[in-house]
């Protein structure tokens, strides 16, 4: 890039800055220290392209990321206004030439994400370490980033760029097979077994003094299940893992046959991985937190009465909804809107929640005022799964509309096909689970007894893409080495997909 | 400025281009791209190459939606929101099937790499050189048309400043003969068409819609490759039935005449136009000829031989004859042409059955290299 673009803050938008950094502090938001910096088009588009960083490893993904970004500036169709990266200090872009009230916008949105990164317990798993004078989280990944790029580019010099993409390729496949709570576990799972487990051998059957009646106090099929448990612990610990483990990426990287350069290669994408993974778990959170205090510190603050009309229109547009498409500004910044509501009113607890009569409902209002008190917890405390489970209610699904809708095979379309909240909830939290990816484990690293790696798909009533899946079985073996098979179901039949190194395979199990 | 991105992004190309060889088949047979076919570049449309993982069935999924509507209405899978571009940069697969744009030329050279087509060899013809003015320069003397109004008028500025004799309250500027400065020009070489393609069809009653696209598509591909083989290429259009004319493109690829079919009229026009205006010393030759190969009568076919063997085949690089099979034709007309030219190298012959045809039919007549 070159040097004479000067990318730093004009004084007009840096006095902004101060101004409204002083009013988020102010309203109570607690963020780390924040780089804002000016960018074109063209560079807002290629950093955009790099998922927020100047640097990246080289991969053509972002080169495709980049021509669709570009195109779909250059037709109109879409312009990036913002971007804000998770880092220790957090470092925010703004799109040059945009007009004042943009920024301005733009500038409270990016004090309330920030603030998210820093207190949302989910994006503790970014923290690198704490400083030891300050006790603020260390998060360098700007450096870290740009570290893995310098790593992958000197691979790539030594073996050459194709054979390296072409396992960055094979590991991107991999990518969301990782274990969101992991990080919350403790790295060894204490030793729980106690002795009687460690000799699994022995049939638990019990006590039988007169012999007439063994038959009835220990009956067959009593036996036979013993017989089975037994079994079942036997293969268990023989079994490696031995219990299914979800993070698959981890996994690999510790147990399968890999050249020093592909442990290092795979070892940083599952650090990407994991860095990406809190931003997908907190999607509607960290959004609709963002556009309640961009919503509260523009209309209260920051905007003078030329300005307001603008913004109106600029907030309508990112809380628009389109049929068929949730959009996670509005719905989370509803929710944290009802949920003040409600902590205002004192709209909880046992008294509340039995209360079944309407008029008394509507008008309940305790004084409790606990509302900002409320939010600021919920933010630090959940994620958009818990953040649904917890908060979502009738009345706001039947207030803000939403459906849930499917495939109807009759019309050959998507239909709406319940506003029930119970449906909708389900459906919502279905979405959400797991970031949206199907939960997967690796089951057996020994299958058959032939070093095969056998995965196991728990399935919750949707199939996987089996295309799909085949496609990744083959970047599976590519690091595996040896044959891949996964347990899995489809269209209802139990079923096993099996890639050799050279045929796909599926049947029923 | 340069782009750390573009390194990645020339990657991305690489690999739609390989993406391009792959599909190569396709394109052609359907003849997607001509449809799409811009002023000089032509824009492909692939899916997203998306990193495969494990991932729901779509439709079985579904979703939850916020809005108006009751149960059963459609529900339209969204596009997302039009100049939304918020939050961080997305991890999400973008919608869009991805446009890609190709210059015709890169598109010949995938087809020649894929088909692995030989360069044309230089027929020893010169290419013709035209030379042509251009004005690039600012010179003192010439005549008053070519008069450089802005720069006399700065230089006796500059000179009446210079002089003392600029009044800023009376600005009149007098050029003198030194201040006058007139435009000049260059003379450059630039090479003309040295290559006519005239492509021959059959439009009698026998040849139906699809044979005709079957014939277009073969053409445009045709033309992509001689196009680019040589600097220039001009294109003249025959169409015949019992007699022929000449045509437009346009004309060419939508007639549909019926009535008999009578080939030596084509062939005799084409002699007609060759002799007229492209002497065959100076001008790489390439008649096409398509027909269902069913011709009025063996006189007319002898008229026919007779003619390739006196005018035709002499004055071209090579004589193409593709036959596209008809449900009414005999297809006789290319074992005649088979029987009397035998092993002739300056005629080359093939049998387009269908679409899937067309590939190997665009190898037959330039894998030679001629």
């Amino acid at each position: 890039m070159s040097l004479a673009y000067d990318r730093r803050l004009p004084d007009y938008l840096r006095a902004q800055q101060f101004a409204i950094e002083a009013i988020a502090k102010d309203a109570g938001l607690d963020f780390f220290p924040l780089l804002f910096e000016v960018l074109s088009y063209d560079q807002m588009n290629e950093i955009a392209a790099f998922g927020g960083f100047p640097t990246r490893y080289p991969h053509w993904r972002f080169g495709m990321e980049y021509e669709q970004l570009k195109k779909s500036h250059e037709y109109g169709l879409s312009k990036i206004y913002e971007m804000v990266i998770n880092n220790n200090p957090s470092i925010a872009y703004l799109l040059e030439g945009n007009s004042i009230v943009d920024q301005k916008l733009v500038m409270a949105h990016v004090y309330a994400h920030v603030d998210f990164f820093k207190n949302n317990f989910a994006f503790k798993i970014t923290d690198q370490g704490v400083d030891p004078e300050t006790g603020v989280p260390i998060r360098k990944w700007l450096d870290t980033f740009a570290n893995h790029g310098a790593i992958v580019r000197r691979w790539a010099r030594r073996i050459g760029i194709e054979q390296v993409e072409r396992f960055i390729d094979a590991c991107l496949s991999l990518e969301n097979l990782i274990d969101p709570q992991k990080p919350f576990r403790p790295s060894h799972p204490p030793e729980t077994r106690d002795e009687d487990e460690a000799l699994p051998e022995e049939l638990r059957l019990l006590r039988v003094d007169r012999d007439y009646m063994e038959s009835f106090i220990n009956p067959e099929e009593f036996v036979a299940q013993e017989r089975a448990r037994v079994a079942e612990e036997k293969t268990r610990a023989r079994r490696f893992p031995e219990s299914p483990d979800r993070d698959v990426l981890g996994f690999l990287l510790v147990n399968a046959p890999l050249e020093r350069w592909e442990r290092e290669v795979l070892s940083l994408l599952r650090r990407e991985a994991y860095y990406y993974l809190p931003q997908m778990q907190t999607k509607i959170m960290n959004e609709g937190w963002a556009t309640y205090w961009h919503s509260r510190l523009m209309t209260e603050k920051i905007c003078d009465a030329s300005e307001i009309v603008d913004y109106a229109d600029r907030c309508a547009g990112v809380l628009a909804t389109s049929p068929g498409q949730l959009n996670p500004y509005k719905l989370g910044v509803e929710l944290y809107r009802h949920i003040e509501y409600r902590w205002d009113r004192g709209q909880f607890g046992r008294e509340w929640d039995d209360c079944r009569d309407y008029a008394t409902r509507a008008g309940w209002d305790r004084r409790t005022g606990l509302g900002r008190k409320k939010i600021f917890e919920v933010r630090a405390l959940y994620t958009d799964v818990t953040f649904i489970d917890e908060f979502l209610t009738p009345d706001f699904v039947a207030d803000q509309k939403l459906y849930a809708f499917g495939w109807s095979e009759r019309n050959d379309r998507y239909e709406i096909e319940t506003r029930q909240f119970r449906e909708v909830k389900k459906k919502l939290l279905t979405q959400l689970t797991n970031a949206g990816s199907p939960i997967i484990r690796v089951l057996d690293a020994n299958h058959e007894n032939r070093g095969e790696l056998l995965l196991e798909h728990d399935h919750h009533g949707v199939d996987l893409k089996l295309d799909w899946a085949q496609e990744v079985l083959v970047a599976l073996n590519r690091v595996w080495k040896r044959p891949v098979e996964i347990f899995t179901t489809v269209e209802d039949k139990a079923s096993r997909l099996r890639f050799d190194g050279t045929e796909h395979l599926r049947r029923t199990r | 400025m340069t782009l750390k991105i573009d390194q990645d992004h020339s990657r991305f190309r690489k690999i739609v281009r390989g993406k391009i060889r792959q599909n190569l088949k396709k394109y052609i047979s359907q003849g997607e791209l001509m449809g799409k076919q811009g002023n000089d570049v032509v824009s492909i449309p692939i899916p997203h190459i998306d990193i495969p993982r494990f991932r729901f069935a779509d439709k079985q999924q579904g979703g939850v939606g916020q809005g108006e509507g009751e149960a059963g209405d459609g529900v339209g899978q969204g596009q997302g929101q039009e100049g939304d571009g918020k939050g961080e940069a997305g991890k999400d697969a973008g919608q869009h099937a991805l446009e890609v744009e190709l210059t015709l030329d890169e598109l010949a050279e995938i087809l020649g790499e894929e088909l692995e087509l030989p360069n044309i060899e230089d027929k020893g013809k010169n290419a013709i050189v035209d030379q042509k003015d251009r004005y690039v320069g600012v010179r003192r003397v010439g005549p008053n048309s070519l008069r450089h109004f802005k720069r006399t008028f700065k230089s006796a500025l500059r000179r009446q400043i210079s002089m003392g004799s600029y009044d800023p309250k009376n600005p009149v500027i007098i050029p003198t003969r030194d201040d006058m400065r007139y435009r000049s020009w260059k003379t450059k070489d630039e090479p003309v068409a040295n290559a006519v393609i005239i492509y021959m069809m059959d439009v009698s009653g026998s040849m139906g819609d699809e044979q005709k696209e079957i014939v277009r598509i073969e053409s445009f591909w045709l033309d992509t490759w001689l196009r680019k083989q040589y600097q220039g290429v001009e294109t003249r259009f025959i169409i015949h039935d019992a007699v022929a004319r000449e045509v437009d493109r346009d004309t060419f690829f939508r007639t549909r005449e019926s009535g008999g079919t009578m080939i030596s009229s084509a062939y005799r026009l084409a002699a007609q136009v060759i002799g007229d205006d492209y002497p065959p010393s100076e001008w790489n030759i390439y008649p096409f000829h398509f027909s269902d190969g069913d011709n009025w009568s063996v006189d007319d076919t002898n008229v026919c031989v007779n003619l390739l063997k006196e005018t035709l085949l002499p004055a071209s690089n090579v004589f193409c004859y593709g036959q596209v099979e008809s449900p009414y034709g005999s297809g006789q007309f290319i074992k005649d042409l088979r029987e009397n030219f035998g092993d002739d190298e300056r005629i080359i012959t093939s049998e387009v059955k269908d679409r899937d045809a067309i590939m190997g039919s665009i190898r037959d007549f330039l894998g030679k290299g001629k």
